[in-house]
């Protein structure tokens, strides 16, 4: 593993409605590490993991992907970025099939066949149901294969495990750890207890 | 695999849209309907008096034509604003301008295009002459698209607040009336038989303007309306 690190968080600070949630921050993250981030409810997970995404911009502070700003790399970035947020992200209206398509005509599309994506995420005989007929667990599912349909070194994902059964959770801790081998980078919240004994954690309590 | 050249992309986003327009047809259905119905109701509270109603025609159907595409326009980025399906667009490898004009062409195929069809009859029914009749057209072709893309812009900055509507009507109202002007004085100039090359010359730059600008504003409006 090399100790270069590509994701790097400088003196930031986040301000909302006069609260402080967190300042002067400092952090990095290299290939193979993965950044589980904590804290009670309100204390700024949320926040943090949209400033990284570069959807809010920071009160302070800076954060940058290999040595350059994210506001400079702006699509560059984008590319090598792949968002799981609090919404799913997935449309009611539209297949999962429909959905992943989309997904990988926005991104950049891995190599993964999509019947194979759904059989990974255990929803393969879904693919042509409509999303909206799906529960808040199988919809949580399709939210994350995004995750395999598209090719992206940095994972942010914001309460991956809502709505998700042991068995699947346990599964995409085992694809969490395969993207870490990979060399890739995660940064997270969860509310779970994160059982990925093998994976290099960096952990950030927010509410300290 | 490669990403999507950038027309791919535009196209893709455009489909998605319509597909998604036709399975809510209802939603879609609704700014046509209130098109049609403002304007029946007309001839029947002013009263036969076909010389009147043909004289007011142009700005009847204008009129209702500009209310209907705001009836339409919050569902520009709404959905995909309550989705999240918004994050990951402007989280795209491709431009956001790009994605916002997808977007708005497929918001006025559904909702601009059709009130072209219906307006023939419309114009028909209020006794408009024949000559003022192609340029109805003209203008709601030339027209409707500015509506939609100025409205974009309207919507990108207030989809963020819960209680838009108002706010949304207050500032693109102003900006609907410079087309409204144009639209109703060149279809009068026609009835009258003038030449009104001048009327569509301004609004064919309008909406070259808009085109061109207003997918980079509103771009720039859902960025701030995100954070």
């Amino acid at each position: 593993m090399s100790d270069t690190a590509l994701l790097q968080i400088n003196n930031l600070t986040c301000i909302r409605d006069d609260r402080v949630l967190f300042e002067h921050l400092n952090l990095s993250l290299a290939a193979g590490q993965m950044l589980l981030v904590e804290g009670h409810n309100g204390c700024g997970k949320t926040s943090l993991l949209r400033i990284l995404t570069g959807l809010k911009l920071p009160d302070e502070g800076e954060i940058l992907w290999q040595g350059e700003t994210i506001d400079q790399l702006a699509a560059d970035y984008y590319e090598q970025v792949n968002y799981v947020g609090h919404h799913d992200g997935v449309k009611r209206e539209l297949t999962c099939l429909e959905n992943l398509r989309l997904v990988q005509a926005m991104g950049k599309p891995s190599g993964v066949d999509l019947d194979d994506a759904l059989e990974q995420v255990n929803l393969y005989r879904y693919g042509d149901t409509l999303m909206g007929s799906l529960s808040a667990g199988q919809k949580r599912r399709l939210a994350l294969s995004r995750l395999i349909v598209t090719e992206a070194k940095l994972w942010i994902m914001d309460e991956p495990f809502t709505s998700l059964d042991k068995s699947s959770m346990a599964s995409f801790e085992t694809m969490f750890e395969h993207h870490l081998d990979q060399q890739g980078l995660i940064v997270m919240t969860s509310h779970h207890d994160v059982e990925m004994v093998n994976a290099d954690i960096q952990r950030l309590n927010l509410s300290q | 695999m490669n990403r999507l050249s950038l027309s791919q992309a535009f196209i893709y986003l455009l489909r998605r849209d319509l597909t998604l327009a036709f399975r809510n047809r209802a939603e879609f259905a609704n700014p046509l309907l209130f098109f049609i119905l403002v304007i029946t109701l007309f001839p029947l509270a002013i009263g036969a008096i076909p010389e009147l109603l043909a004289r007011i025609a142009p700005g009847i159907i204008w009129v209702a034509a500009l209310l209907a595409a705001m009836l339409s326009l919050d569902s520009i980025f709404r959905s995909d604003f309550d989705d999240g399906s918004l994050e990951q667009l402007l989280m795209s490898a491709h431009p956001m301008p790009l994605l916002v004009l997808a977007k708005v062409t497929a918001h006025w195929l559904v909702t601009g295009l059709p009130l072209l069809m219906v307006s023939p009859v419309l114009a028909e029914m209020l006794g408009m002459p024949q000559e003022a009749q192609g340029m109805l057209m003209l203008t709601i072709l030339i027209g409707t698209p500015i509506l939609s893309l100025i409205g974009s812009i309207g919507v990108a900055l207030t989809v963020g607040l819960p209680k838009g509507g108002i706010l949304l009507s207050l500032l693109i109202l102003p900006l609907y009336v410079p087309i409204l002007i144009f639209a109703s004085s060149a279809i009068e100039g026609a009835a009258g038989g003038l030449d009104v090359s001048a009327q569509i010359y301004m609004l064919l730059a309008f909406l070259f303007l808009a085109i061109s600008l207003s997918p980079v504003a509103a771009a720039a409006a859902l960025k701030m309306s995100m954070s």
